[in-house]
């Protein structure tokens, strides 16, 4: 029955870093960039409906439609002040600004909320189940969690294959200069990417500090790592591969803490991004791409 | 034997059949020219050749050496060494720091004896500038050692690929279009370096060129390849007047 | 108009050689006169620590082109290998000149070990894997070094990831590595002299690597990774090797930190201060080693001094430093930007001297 337990708990934080991954897996696939500030704008959406709920009193459901639009914003904003002058530039350029950013963000939050870790208020209203007479309890975080990813992934493979900005966004991810050669809008496309990334960071938000129900300024930077290897692990650049890799990662990152050691876990984790690069770089779902020479 | 025997070879990517079936024999000392329209895939065997792109099928022979399939590095180390077709220097590196990178693997010594500046270090250092300088001179480089690569002006840097790939001590040069680029002068220049660096260096060439001023001055054979296969090859004067090879160039 | 031929990598090695030397005597004249005040002493060897730990970033950031985010993690193994070494050999080896070095390469060569244990499934990938590699490693090091406890007894070493009790230590035993207590009783062997040879050294290894087959190697390979294997140089094999010696540096560097302190503890090494190295990096040139060792040092003293001024600021410095990080790349790196300033920098010259040539310039 605890394995049962600690399986369902997988699951419902595997959904959480599907999500994220999502985020790290478009931006990648069409920017070609790693965004380390994916993980901070998840912290961004946490406080944005505390304060939400907390100070201004709103529901719970409005507040994670303001966090979207707040985290929508707030990644189109970075794109383009911070990311968009070095396209053109070297990969180490980038990071090192993605860093900066990631940095940043946690700084800003820090001064504005303060060291001390608040508490966060649920924003899932909704009943239990309890199961086997009580032996298992699938708190509603959970359920919420997973059906949340599942849609998600479901629509946003529909978005991305059937409809005209979809399919320029695989234009731009294929070959940035044929697209635009084609005709495609690039800086609209890169700029809807971390539209889209970053309003899904702020679902993820909800859904991390609802479950794990205390928010920090580093709140996101861990779980924003994690999903990162959940997006490698199911194969960086595809979509179903995020929810795959975010499971997985999930199940293993839960069944660690439980059965080896609690101080382990993440290393656990990072131990599995280091087997699957030796093994399988292209990930479990990702496809080998060949170079220009 | 030939130098190089290249048999049957043959690369997909998904579906597409880029090389199929291209077979050619390359005697040492031969200035060879690759030709065909664009897209024929002359710059896909360039990378089959060394490496870049592991073959489907066939079998690429190396004075005697099976080298199909092998590492880009264990081609190099062979005896083939390249030029881009997209000008590929170490741009921040001075022009003597570019040759002096293609003669590493020649003029080996660790890691620990450059850290502690051994005698050997110095010995070595000392030779391996001799010889890039050696190496500079027939481009007339050898007077710009200490400029940033990036900052030559784009026919040198063609040069400085060159010279770099000799560096490496090859038994076989593949150049890609290196006369790209060049005013008439100027190719007319290196028309006189590649005869210069084949006589001198005492290498093989193999060259991709669209330029037919340099095909027909300087190539003694050719291969023509169209839609990935071999179209026609000879001596190339015969080639170049071949009904095919006009109707591939020009349309029907 | 040859003068003297010296050749640009002897002149930019020794130059550096002399700034820091120069300083050094500087430092040495004001503490014999008293003028250095207790702040300016304590910082002399975190000078020292930041300097080499910076440096030695330089070389995997700025020669090899790669991002590594776990110095502190390297510099933490460093730490507490060196620690544990002069902790159990205090009483046996009473010289701090024969212990101390050995502490140091036993701090290098630990962390040198796992740099290379990442490296090698790591540094044969392209993309960006070395940078969240490192980060994670750091991280797991700071936890797992925190929730670590050995102690020895007659009957040997005892290890636990769980509390001290679970030692079940005899009542002979001793602890080693209480948590995170960290690790008590190091011999307070790190001296500003050592300090400044080390770092010497350090810039010593650092210039003559660069300007070695390997170092050129190791350049060509970030210039152009597709040439560089067509003459070919193994490029895992150069990765390997830098990424080995930043790490074994950044050990050192840990281990002159550790024999600072009365306690070493893990929590020192977190996420902020590998950060605060690539701010150095950052800040005083990528590529060049010498702007490093200045970044680190100015970096260190200017906040303290600031923190006199104003109690607030510790608390923006992080944020500054977030800034800089994005404001530095973006002038750095984008040809616009870079095309302006360069073009306003060679009109204002060509105001001051009227010399046409103006020679190239190479790594510093």
């Amino acid at each position: 029955m605890a394995f049962l337990d600690y399986l369902i708990n997988g699951i419902s934080l595997g959904s959480i870093y599907a999500v994220i991954a999502l985020g790290y897996t478009l931006v990648y696939g069409i920017a070609k960039m790693l965004n380390f500030a994916h993980g901070d704008v998840i912290m961004v959406g946490g406080y944005v409906i505390f304060t939400m709920m907390s100070n201004v009193g709103l529901n719970s459901y409005v507040s994670v439609l303001i966090a979207m639009a707040a985290c929508t914003v707030l990644g189109i904003t970075i794109e383009k002040i911070a990311y968009k002058p070095l396209r053109q530039s070297t990969n180490l350029a980038v990071l090192i600004t993605a860093i900066g950013v990631s940095y940043f963000l946690q700084n800003i939050a820090l001064i504005i909320f303060g060291e001390k870790p608040v508490t966060f208020k649920s924003v899932i209203d909704l009943p239990k189940i309890t199961l086997f007479d009580g032996q298992i309890v699938i708190k509603s975080e959970a359920i919420a969690s997973i059906i949340v990813s599942v849609v998600i992934v479901v629509g946003l493979s529909l978005f991305v294959n059937k409809t005209k900005s979809g399919r320029a966004m695989l234009a731009v991810s294929e070959d940035k200069d044929a697209a635009r050669l084609m005709g495609i809008n690039v800086n609209r496309t890169i700029s809807l990417t971390f539209a889209i990334g970053s309003g899904l960071a702020a679902i993820a938000g909800a859904l991390l500090c609802s479950s794990y129900p205390v928010l920090s300024n580093t709140t996101g930077a861990m779980p924003g790592i994690k999903a990162f290897v959940a997006a490698v692990f199911g194969g960086i650049g595809s979509i179903p591969g995020a929810m795959v890799g975010g499971l997985l990662i999930g199940v293993i990152e839960i069944l660690g803490r439980a059965y080896i050691s609690p101080q382990l876990a993440d290393a656990i984790v990072f131990a599995v991004l280091i087997i699957v690069l030796i093994v399988r770089p292209t990930g479990i779902l990702g496809k080998k791409v060949n170079e220009k020479v | 034997m030939a130098l190089l025997e290249v048999k049957k070879l043959g690369i997909s990517f998904g579906g597409l059949r880029a090389v199929d079936d291209f077979s050619v024999s390359i005697e040492k000392g031969d200035l060879y020219g690759l030709i065909g329209p664009n897209g024929a895939g002359k710059t896909t065997i360039f990378n089959l050749l060394t490496g870049v792109y592991k073959p489907t099928d066939g079998s690429i022979t190396l004075d005697g050496v099976n080298i199909t399939g092998k590492s880009t590095i264990e081609i190099n180390k062979a005896g083939i060494a390249r030029t881009f077709q997209n000008i590929r220097l170490f741009s921040k590196l001075s022009v003597l720091d570019n040759v002096k990178a293609g003669l590493t693997n020649k003029y080996r010594y660790s890691t620990a004896t450059g850290i502690f500046r051994l005698p050997k270090y110095f010995r070595l250092e000392r030779e391996m500038t001799e010889r890039a300088l050696e190496l500079l001179r027939p481009f007339e480089l050898d007077g710009d050692a200490d400029v940033i690569a990036a900052n030559l002006p784009y026919g040198k840097q063609r040069k400085l690929e060159i010279a770099r790939a000799l560096a490496t001590d090859p038994k076989l040069l593949l150049l890609d279009e290196p006369a790209a680029g060049m005013n008439p002068k100027e190719t007319a220049g290196l028309m006189n370096t590649i005869l210069t660096v084949r006589d001198d260096f005492g290498v093989t060439v193999l060259l991709i060129e669209h330029d037919m001023a340099l095909v027909s001055g300087i190539c003694e054979k050719l291969s023509v390849l169209n839609f990935g296969q071999l179209l026609c090859e000879g001596p190339t004067g015969q080639v170049l007047n071949d009904p095919e090879v006009i109707k591939a160039y020009l349309g029907e | 108009m040859k003068k003297l031929k010296i050749k640009p990598s002897t002149r930019s090695s020794f130059t550096t050689y002399a700034i820091v030397t120069a300083a050094f005597i500087a430092v040495q004249i004001m503490i014999s006169t008293g003028s250095a005040s207790n702040m300016f002493k304590g910082l002399l060897i975190p000078f020292c620590v930041y300097s080499i730990a910076a440096a030695s970033l330089n070389l995997t950031v700025g020669i090899l082109g790669e991002l590594s985010l776990g110095q502190a993690g390297f510099m933490c193994i460093g730490a507490y290998s060196s620690a544990i070494f002069s902790v159990c050999t205090k009483d046996t080896i009473t010289s701090a000149w024969i212990r101390f070095p050995i502490a140091l390469l036993i701090g290098g060569i630990f962390a040198a070990i796992f740099g290379i244990l990442i490296g090698i499934p790591v540094l044969r990938l392209r993309g960006d894997y070395l940078a969240i590699v490192t980060l994670a490693f750091g991280e797991i090091i700071k936890n797992v070094f925190n929730a670590l406890y050995v102690g020895y007894d007659s009957s040997g070493l005892h290890f636990s990831l769980t509390s001290q009790g679970d030692l079940n230590l005899a009542p002979d035993g001793k602890m080693l590595i209480n948590g995170a207590l960290g690790v008590k009783g190091m011999p307070q062997d790190s001296t500003f002299v050592i300090g400044f040879v080390v770092l010497l050294l350090t810039l010593i290894i650092l210039y003559n690597f660069i300007y070695s087959s390997t170092g050129r190697a190791v350049m060509s390979i970030r210039d152009n990774r597709i040439a560089a294997e067509s003459v070919g140089l193994n490029i895992t094999k150069y990765k390997l090797i830098t990424f080995g010696l930043t790490a074994f540096l950044a050990g050192v560097a840990g281990a002159i930190f550790s024999h600072n302190l009365s306690t070493l503890q893990a929590s020192k090494f977190d996420y902020n201060l590998s950060i605060l190295i690539l701010v150095f990096v950052v800040l005083g040139g990528i590529g060049s080693i010498r702007g490093s060792v200045i970044a680190a040092i100015v970096l260190t003293y200017l906040p303290e001094v600031l923190r006199k001024l104003n109690s607030d600021f510790g608390k923006y410095r992080m944020l500054i430093y977030s800034v800089v990080l994005i404001v530095m790349m973006i002038f750095t790196s984008n040809a616009k930007i870079r095309g302006f300033f360069a073009a306003s920098f060679a009109k204002l010259k060509g105001l001051i001297i009227k010399d046409k040539n103006t020679p190239a310039k190479e790594a510093e």
